[in-house]
């Protein structure tokens, strides 16, 4: 007995959702990154999800890719947040906004 | 029947460890939150037989990207919030707008063209018993997406460079 597909979109919906919701109500940016991330994992369900309902395996060798490129943008991102607190002691996203003034 | 049990389990734990993960006040405990739904969603991926997914999820998130998330916070120092993010109504309203609004749009989406992408129960081909081995997907990566993979191995060197360079002492 198969689990239909149409279950786990709708709890990758949610989940992206919930990663949204995420990225804008944090303030402290390593948060935000981790919310982004949230949303990154919905879509490999979704991925994942199509790969077992189509029947083939394309879409788990995307996922992978999904998970390698979120690797990236995470030791990426969290570099510049290093960068960000050296320049401002704070990681505060409501703090970075000198290009307003 | 077991694979619907476990379904039912996991995604419930998954929801609720993400909301308590963009809701909680302290950081730590926020990505410990984090560490769980990657777990069930590990789990997730193992019932719908993406095993080596499951174990590379596993082993990038809760082992690697967590770890670096808790040893950037440990490393500039983290206070816990201040106030709670809803006790701003315009900002907390505002958020809550944006993300029923994707969610909306996402399963109007679904309703619209998904009917088309899903393939109708009674004729879906389940994957075969070994279908997300390591055998078979290495043997995908390394045919037929074998220029994209070894694209790949490119775009981590450069993140491992880039990062280096951004974190030393002066630029």
């Amino acid at each position: 007995m198969m689990i239909p597909a149409s279950h786990y979109l709708i709890v990758a919906f949610v989940l992206f959702s919930i990663g949204l919701l995420g990225v804008f109500t944090r303030r402290n940016t390593i948060l935000v990154l981790l919310s982004i991330e949230l949303m990154f994992n919905a879509v490999n369900l979704i991925f994942v999800t199509f790969s077992r309902s189509w029947g083939n395996l394309d879409g788990q060798v995307a996922a992978l890719f999904s998970m390698a490129i979120a690797a990236a943008e995470v030791a990426v991102g969290l570099a510049i947040a290093i960068l960000l607190f050296r320049s401002r002691q704070t990681i505060d996203v409501a703090e970075f906004n000198s290009l307003k003034d | 029947m077991l694979d619907q049990i476990a379904f039912y389990i996991f995604s419930g734990v998954l929801l609720l460890s993400a909301l308590l993960a963009v809701t909680l006040r302290h950081p730590v405990y926020s990505i410990l939150c984090f560490l769980a739904s990657m777990f069930s969603l590990a789990v997730l991926f193992f019932i719908q037989k993406a095993y080596f997914v499951a174990v590379i999820q596993i082993t990038v998130y809760a082992g690697a990207i967590l770890v670096l998330f808790l040893f950037v916070l440990m490393l500039i120092g983290y206070e816990k919030e201040q106030r709670a993010f809803w006790t701003n109504p315009v900002r907390f309203g505002f958020a809550v707008t944006l993300a029923a609004l994707s969610l909306i749009g996402l399963l109007w989406i679904y309703r619209t063209v998904g009917a088309t992408l899903v393939v109708a129960q009674g004729q879906a081909q389940d994957l075969p018993l070994q279908a997300g081995s390591i055998q078979s997907v290495g043997r995908l990566l390394f045919n037929q997406y074998l220029l994209p993979f070894e694209l790949l191995s490119l775009v981590l060197l450069v993140a491992i460079i880039g990062s280096v360079v951004l974190a030393k002492k002066e630029l």
